[in-house]
């Protein structure tokens, strides 16, 4: 076994888009589920509002990038509020089945094939994406190939790489600002027990719309930078199993934490390339005793792996139900 | 109860010329309560024709369990709707006002289940009390516009946990209190909106002796600084302690008005309680009424 290809790609992986993509996705959740205690189990449903919005106003309206932007962050906004104004005076569970809801409608809705014209339907949308490549702060040639050290990468990916990052990390400082600020203690307040909040003078209500607005435009723009760098829109890459994805790499840094989203993204994804690369890269005895005994071939290692990184998620919540970075005292503080 | 016989009452003397009679009229009445209603299907819980509050008072509710008093309080809190009737706070009318308005007009409560903001610390859930924020609003909360003003509710908040004995407790988190300490925490918190009026929900119960005696010089230190105070208690040695007048509510409708006193001599509250003539001491019978209810004899036993 290659223990330095196998180490060099599960490094590379831990700054790759996959890890960008979903630990912006879950910076959104984490306003909203960690801050404000929201259940919002849709947030791919958000992720295809911000993808949607740039690909359909690009493509089918012929309207510029910037305002492709535009309508990706309107519709999470309008998302948000279809999916807030009805629900958030119910209890929390009302919003948790509308969001798991609205986010497989917004799903099979977009491949309806009477859509076909404005969404491309079960095809999806393509070539909305080379705005963004030809703008003029790239520094970085699209096909040519940049090496750093042991890492390769392609100019195209190193830019959506770059704007990504700054952008996520710009996310998350001002996401830090917000909860150490008046407007998070409300929202921390409203988490912890909404009629206190109330009967304290707070609008318990629209703290909770504006939680599901931010994290939602927050998750649209993560919709926006995995389709950017795909080049396409494909409607069944929004299915709920991003939802959980998101959710697990959450509760895995621990929810209500400022860093949380990224360090969680990174292990959760590192874990996955690191399994994967091992398993690959057995050697015979084991390998041959794998396929006899589980029938483990190359095409199960996908399976597989997802699997393992189950059990480990399984065994986290046995041994630190907090996550990475969470207080267990703090935790047991809400058994009370 | 030496220490807080030197806490001064400024409205003494108010209620001499008061009728002891149901929705009887008031001095200076801060609330004013006509008509309200609230039914849940057929039961009628609350059915209340007329009351006054007076400003400045420590006024008791109280009524035998299922008499309606906590409904009347969310009905007066906004926390209900009322099926009908108006209320009148401090002159204007609050009927339709949501609540998380009326703490800006300077009506807070405080709750039957304590609700200590448990995640948060101590100093969290007092400076989360203060009202009109500027730092409150998503777009200010980014600018920096918020700092000096929340220098200035930390110094409130500092003085006050000062004042209520919690200093100690200031950075700890909510949560790892006693049932006591987030008693006085939550009307601590409660004092950061600068109410004209505090309304508490059995602010005593589940309290031990001790600090019951430190909370009701705390309720007496309200009212010395001209504060109103409406509490629902069930502890009788409590209401005759504090209060300067006492209305008494018996299957949604108030029975009986009057001071303490009055209250003790009053046949039609002792029925309520009792189901029964009676001809024994009222307080000691309810109070026997209540522990029975509760199903809690220790209670009385704690404090003697």
């Amino acid at each position: 076994m290659d223990w330095g290809f196998i180490l060099e790609r599960t490094f590379s992986t831990m700054l790759g888009v996959e890890v960008m993509v979903f630990a912006m996705a879950a910076v959104g959740l984490n306003i909203q589920f960690g801050y404000a205690g929201l259940l919002n189990f849709g947030q791919v449903g958000f992720m295809a509002a911000g993808a949607y919005g740039l690909g359909v106003t690009i493509n089918y309206f012929q309207w510029s990038f910037a305002v492709g932007i535009l309508f990706g962050v309107v519709y999470s906004i309008v998302l948000a509020l279809i999916l807030g104004v009805p629900t958030l005076r119910l209890r929390a569970d009302y919003l948790a089945i509308v969001t798991i809801a609205a986010s497989e409608t917004i799903r099979l809705f977009v491949r309806w094939r009477q859509m076909k014209e404005i969404t491309g339907a079960s095809e999806g949308i393509g070539g909305f994406a080379d705005p963004f490549y030809d703008f003029a702060l790239n520094p970085f040639n699209p096909g040519q190939r940049y090496d750093f050290g042991p890492f390769s990468y392609l100019g195209r990916d190193l830019w959506v790489l770059t704007v990504g990052w700054i952008l996520l990390i710009v996310m998350v400082l001002l996401v830090k600002r917000l909860m150490s600020s008046p407007w998070g203690r409300a929202l921390k307040a409203i988490r912890e027990d909404e009629d206190a909040a109330r009967a304290l003078g707070k609008n318990a209500y629209m703290y909770k719309l504006q939680a599901l607005m931010l994290g939602g435009v927050i998750g649209g723009f993560a919709g926006m930078l995995q389709v950017v760098q795909k080049g396409s829109i494909q409607p069944d890459t929004f299915n709920p199993v991003i939802t959980f994805t998101i959710w697990a790499i959450l509760i895995l840094g621990g929810p209500g934490r400022t860093w949380s989203p990224i360090v969680g993204s990174m292990i959760y994804w590192a874990l996955i390339s690191f399994l994967e690369n091992v398993l690959r890269q057995l050697p015979d005895g084991p390998a041959g005793a794998l396929e006899d005994t589980i029938k483990l071939s190359d095409f199960n290692i996908s399976q597989l792996r997802f699997i393992l990184v189950g059990l480990g998620l399984l065994l986290l919540a046995r041994y630190r139900p907090q996550g990475i970075f969470g207080s267990r005292e703090e935790m047991a503080l809400n058994d009370r | 109860m030496t220490a807080d016989e030197t806490i001064a009452n400024p409205i003494a003397g108010v209620f001499d010329d008061v009728a002891a009679t149901p929705g009887s009229a008031k001095p200076d009445p801060i609330i004013v309560a006509d008509d309200v209603q609230r039914r849940f299907g057929g039961l009628l819980a609350v059915n209340v024709d007329h009351l006054e509050i007076q400003r400045g008072s420590i006024t008791a509710l109280i009524g035998p369990n299922g008499a309606g008093k906590t409904t009347f309080f969310n009905l007066l809190t906004s926390f209900d709707k009322q099926d009908g009737g108006r209320i009148q706070f401090d002159g204007a009318d609050i009927t339709s006002v949501p609540s998380y308005k009326l703490a800006k007009r300077g009506m807070v409560r405080t709750f039957q289940l304590t609700k200590a903001l448990s995640r948060m610390t101590v100093i969290d859930n007092m400076k989360l009390g203060a009202t009109g924020q500027v730092g409150e609003s998503l777009w200010k909360a980014l600018l920096p516009v918020w700092g000096a003003q929340e220098r200035e509710i930390e110094e409130r908040a500092d003085a006050l946990l000062e004042r209520f004995n919690l200093t100690h407790m200031r950075d700890e988190f909510a949560g790892t209190m006693s049932g006591g300490q987030r008693k006085l925490v939550e009307m601590a918190r409660a004092l950061m909106t600068e109410p004209k009026l505090v309304m508490l929900d059995e602010p005593m119960a589940g309290v031990n002796p001790a600090l019951t005696q430190s909370l009701l010089g705390h309720v007496k230190g309200l009212r010395a600084e001209g504060r109103t105070v409406i509490f629902v208690e069930h502890d009788m040695d409590v209401v005759r302690d504090i209060s300067d007048w006492v209305v008494v509510m018996a299957e949604g409708s108030i029975i009986a008005e009057g001071t303490p006193d009055d209250i003790g001599a009053n046949q039609e509250v002792i029925d309520a309680y009792l189901g029964a003539h009676t001809d024994s001491d009222f307080f000691d019978d309810i109070e026997t009424a209540v522990a029975a209810e509760a199903g809690s004899p220790e209670r009385r036993g704690d404090e003697s």
